[in-house]
């Protein structure tokens, strides 16, 4: 690439307008961001950072507005123009063939011609230079599909680099990634940031701006509200902007009083669907009206622990006791758990929790669709079904209140809204909830977790799985963390800090190190 | 890669996408008509003529229509559960077989109740049928495609060891079972209506189009008014929230394909009982498998597949005339018309979707999530 006259910024954005409809996605957005920094971009979502990048990367055209590349305007109408003006993406989900091994990853669309070895062996080479220059080793024979997540995302990044990428976009990366392979990703960062590439970081967590930007613009309803240098802003100021007003960021909760032992773990051992032991001898007790956190990065048996507790997948050994009582192996079903007065805020709403074709009302009685309240007999009464969902959908705030809107087109955090709702209306004893502020936006956070310490205070039992840490400081009266499937100590939040549960998740077992 | 694509307006995927997949299936029709050396727009004449022309065009259109309502249901209510049920013409094969049993050996039961009890036994044989492919899909995870097509040969090859060694009559050519009493039989309009007076061309049309339209209507409570069908569409659109939500995706394969087999089993009210009055060998012909073609065009929906079936009933009794008409043009025209509409609503559902929801969506569309 030429080296561009050194005032021209890498990107502008000037006077960017998108509407879908009636819907005002980008309005006036102007954007201008230097070469050779780490530029964030945060606001909540629907807040139109997506479509403002999809503008620049070609999936649309914007109504009126100019994207400058190096100073030049262009018109960015595919991704292939997109690459052609050195603007590389990386998406949230890669955009990875499983199967296939890195080499061929990276090469898919950039071959080189019908026959492969040339292009194979110019790749190659390519491949060890780029992984010398900027620290992104991979093996090239590696099979995608066997890479970490963390991995991955690097082979999405190389896959820009080699097309010649020097605007790399990144759509919350971080989403995805363990605490460690997040501080990698960010290593890596600074120095394609060193070696003069332009990187744009979209993400909600405050946390990771603060960390990683020079710069930082927030989007608030699909206009550009502010940019500020990231040494000069600190997290409430953003929060503040994206939300458009204050926002309490620590809940105000008063000390727990638990009652007695409603949900107990005895010795449970849980394998994943290929019989791989996710969950190894895990004993824990849950008390009415406390929130137990279990904490511990993505993928250490937290997801396999909540589906037994929950009937989804019956433990291979070990006990299930509900109010004292031993669960039988029949009883190991959601159905009979929820009987049991178990509610269930899934881990993943959108594979799990709620089903994304449906309407809003239908996916608000799953799992209580057989209930009388929807209709006696065989028929259901839709009536009655439509003005349950519109009495929780007022209760717990979910906008737009339209319970006959397909759930999809619900934004994430009024779709969490919704599986929160449905769960806590049937009023639980016992409440199992996974990660849930995952993906949503500041404001709905806010709501939830001030639902959720609700519950507990009316002397709901809730356990709190969660890889935010800041969440499980936020919410938990105790915390258990979990790692390779094992609980490796238990704390009080007040005792415990970062650094100490970090190294629990790390498996450095209680405080004989 | 492309923008994900935007939900169509409810009115718009019902009613404009089939409409211009139908159209598109026609105009190439038209071309292949204009190749073979024939004017189209005379051949469309003819083949609306042929089947809305007169009652007797009508009512071997609404004849056919019946058998394809049966057949469209079935496959429909399996693709709401997201199977695909390939194998409705054998279960409507082994359901003719039950109808046939019912009406031949049970004469002692009383006046018509006979037909009734022949009816459901075709119904109680299709969905036995469908039964096995159905327990091998939801506890064995054999694929549901798989297996029905090839129990459509088994329904093949037991039919025609059945009616050529067994129930064939005795000292008759032809591989069919005696004919039915008179209270074995489902009846025509033109007898019912001969005594009010009213003179009706004979034709197959029977009383069995009526308990198609109430299936039709059942299906629709039952997909989108009840319980199962709640199971069911859960099931179909993601068996991983189905479970979460306390359904069993087993219980509500196997119980889907026992309706669709019974489902399946009304064409055997339609044909055996009310038309041939014996069960002949491979009466089925084909409709289970233009069933499919029905439930896609239809888009799942039983208004849309009963507007579906008289489509392709008109298909099938003007394409009669038109063959007897137009030499040139054989029955074999139908089965392009067929297969074109299979491409279109089927396997290239989405190629107008696209510009469709882009002209829309100038107007109104919703913003991306």
């Amino acid at each position: 690439m030429n080296p561009q006259a050194p005032a021209a910024s890498a990107i502008e954005l000037i006077g960017i307008d998108k509407s879908f409809g009636p819907v005002h996605a980008n309005a006036n957005v102007n954007l201008e961001v230097e070469r050779g920094v780490i530029h964030g971009i945060v606001g909540e979502n629907g807040a139109g950072k997506s479509t403002l990048m999809s503008i620049l990367y070609g999936f649309y055209e914007a109504d009126s507005g100019e994207i400058r590349v190096n100073g030049k305007p262009v018109r960015i109408r595919s991704s292939r123009e997109a690459i052609d003006c050195g603007i590389g993406m990386v998406h949230q989900h890669f955009m990875l063939v499983q199967p296939l091994s890195v080499l061929d990853n990276v090469m898919l669309g950039a071959e080189g011609g019908a026959l492969l070895a040339k292009g194979a062996a110019a790749m190659r080479k390519r491949l060890a230079q780029l992984g010398k220059e900027y620290g992104l080793e991979v093996d090239p024979d590696a099979v995608v599909g066997e890479l970490s997540v963390g991995l991955q995302q690097r082979v999405e990044i190389l896959k820009a680099l080699v097309r010649g990428a020097e605007i790399l976009v990144l759509d919350e990366p971080t989403a995805v990634l363990t605490p460690a392979e997040a501080d990698q990703l960010f290593e890596m960062l600074r120095v394609l940031k060193r070696q003069n590439k332009t990187i744009i970081f979209i993400t909600h967590k405050l946390r990771e701006i603060m960390s990683l930007t020079d710069r930082v613009s927030v989007m608030r309803r699909g206009e550009m509200v502010a940019t500020y240098e990231t040494a000069e802003t600190s997290p409430p100021e953003l929060a503040d902007a994206m939300v458009g007003r204050k926002v309490i960021l620590k809940i105000d909760k008063s000390p727990a009083h638990p009652g007695k032992v409603v949900l107990e773990a005895r010795n449970l051992v849980v394998s994943d669907d290929r019989g791989v032991v996710r969950v190894h001898d895990v004993s824990f007790a849950l008390r009415e009206g406390e929130i137990l956190g279990v904490a511990g990065v993505a993928g250490n048996g937290q997801s396999e622990l909540l589906e037994a507790l929950a009937g989804i997948r019956p433990p291979a050994s070990g006990e299930i006791l509900v109010d004292g009582r031993l669960l039988r192996s029949s009883e190991h079903d959601p159905r009979a758990v929820r009987r049991l007065g178990v509610g269930h805020v899934p881990e993943d709403r959108q594979r799990v929790g709620l089903i994304m074709s449906f309407e809003a009302c239908e996916s608000a009685m799953l799992g209580f669709h057989d209930q009388p309240a929807f209709g006696r007999g065989i028929l259901f009464d839709r009536r009655a079904i439509v003005a349950d969902a519109a009495r929780i959908m007022e209760a717990f705030d979910v906008r737009p209140r339209a319970p006959l809107l397909r759930t999809a087109n619900f934004s994430g955090g009024n779709q969490q809204k919704i599986v929160l709702a449905r769960e806590i209306d049937h009023d639980p004893r016992i409440m199992l909830v996974g990660q849930p502020t995952r993906g949503v936006d500041i404001g709905a956070i806010e709501f939830i977790h001030k639902r959720i310490v609700a519950e507990r205070d009316a002397g709901k039992a809730i356990l709190l799985v969660s890889v935010e840490l800041d969440e499980i400081f936020a919410l938990s009266d105790r915390i258990i963390v979990l790692c390779g499937g094992r609980v490796t100590g238990e704390r009080r939040p007040e005792e415990t800090n970062p650094q100490d549960l970090g190294l629990l998740m790390a498996g450095v077992s209680e405080r004989a190190a | 890669m492309s923008a994900p694509l935007k939900p169509l307006p409810a009115w718009a995927d019902v009613a404009l996408i089939p409409l211009i997949n139908v159209a598109a299936a026609f105009v190439i029709s038209g071309l292949v008509v204009l190749a073979i050396g024939e004017n189209p727009l005379e051949a469309v004449k003819i083949l609306v003529a042929g089947a809305l022309g007169d009652l007797e065009g009508i009512g071997f259109t609404l004849y056919y229509a019946t058998s394809f309502i049966f057949t469209g249901l079935a496959v429909a209510i399996c693709f709401h559960a997201g199977l695909f049920n390939i194998g409705v013409e054998g279960q409507a094969y082994v359901a003719g077989l039950g109808a046939a049993l019912a009406a031949l050996y049970l004469g002692f039961l009383p006046g018509y109740s006979l037909v009734f009890v022949a009816i459901i036994a075709g119904a109680l044989f299709g969905a036995a049928f469908a039964a096995i492919p159905g327990y091998l899909q939801a506890k064995r995870d054999a694929h549901i495609v798989i297996t029905t097509i090839m129990f459509n040969y088994v329904a093949s090859a037991l039919m025609g060891y059945l009616l050529v060694d067994v129930l064939r009559a005795p000292g008759q050519m032809n591989a069919e079972t005696p004919g039915f009493s008179k209270y074995g039989i489902v009846p025509q309009f033109h007898v019912l209506l001969k005594p009010l007076g009213i003179i009706w061309p004979d034709t197959p049309f029977n009383l069995s189009f009526l308990l198609a339209l109430a299936c039709a209507f059942g299906c629709w409570l039952l997909i989108w008014r009840t319980r199962l069908g709640y199971a069911i569409r859960a099931v179909g659109a993601n068996p991983t929230a189905a479970i979460y939500g306390g359904i069993s995706p087993a219980r509500v394969t196997i119980v889907t394909t026992l309706l669709s087999g019974a489902l399946a089993g009304g064409m055997a009210a339609n044909v055996i009982l009310g038309e041939e009055h014996r069960l002949i060998l491979e009466y089925t012909a084909g409709f289970g498998f233009v069933g499919i073609a029905v439930a896609l065009m239809g888009r799942a929906h039983p208004v849309g597949i009963v507007l579906a079936a008289i489509l392709f009933g008109m298909l099938y009794q003007g394409g009669a005339e038109l063959a007897f008409d137009k030499p040139k043009i054989s029955r074999d025209m139908i089965v392009v018309i067929q297969g074109l509409v299979v491409l279109f609503a089927g396997a290239l559902e989405h190629v107008f979707r696209r510009p469709v929801a882009a002209l829309l969506a100038r107007r109104t569309s919703q913003p991306p999530i």
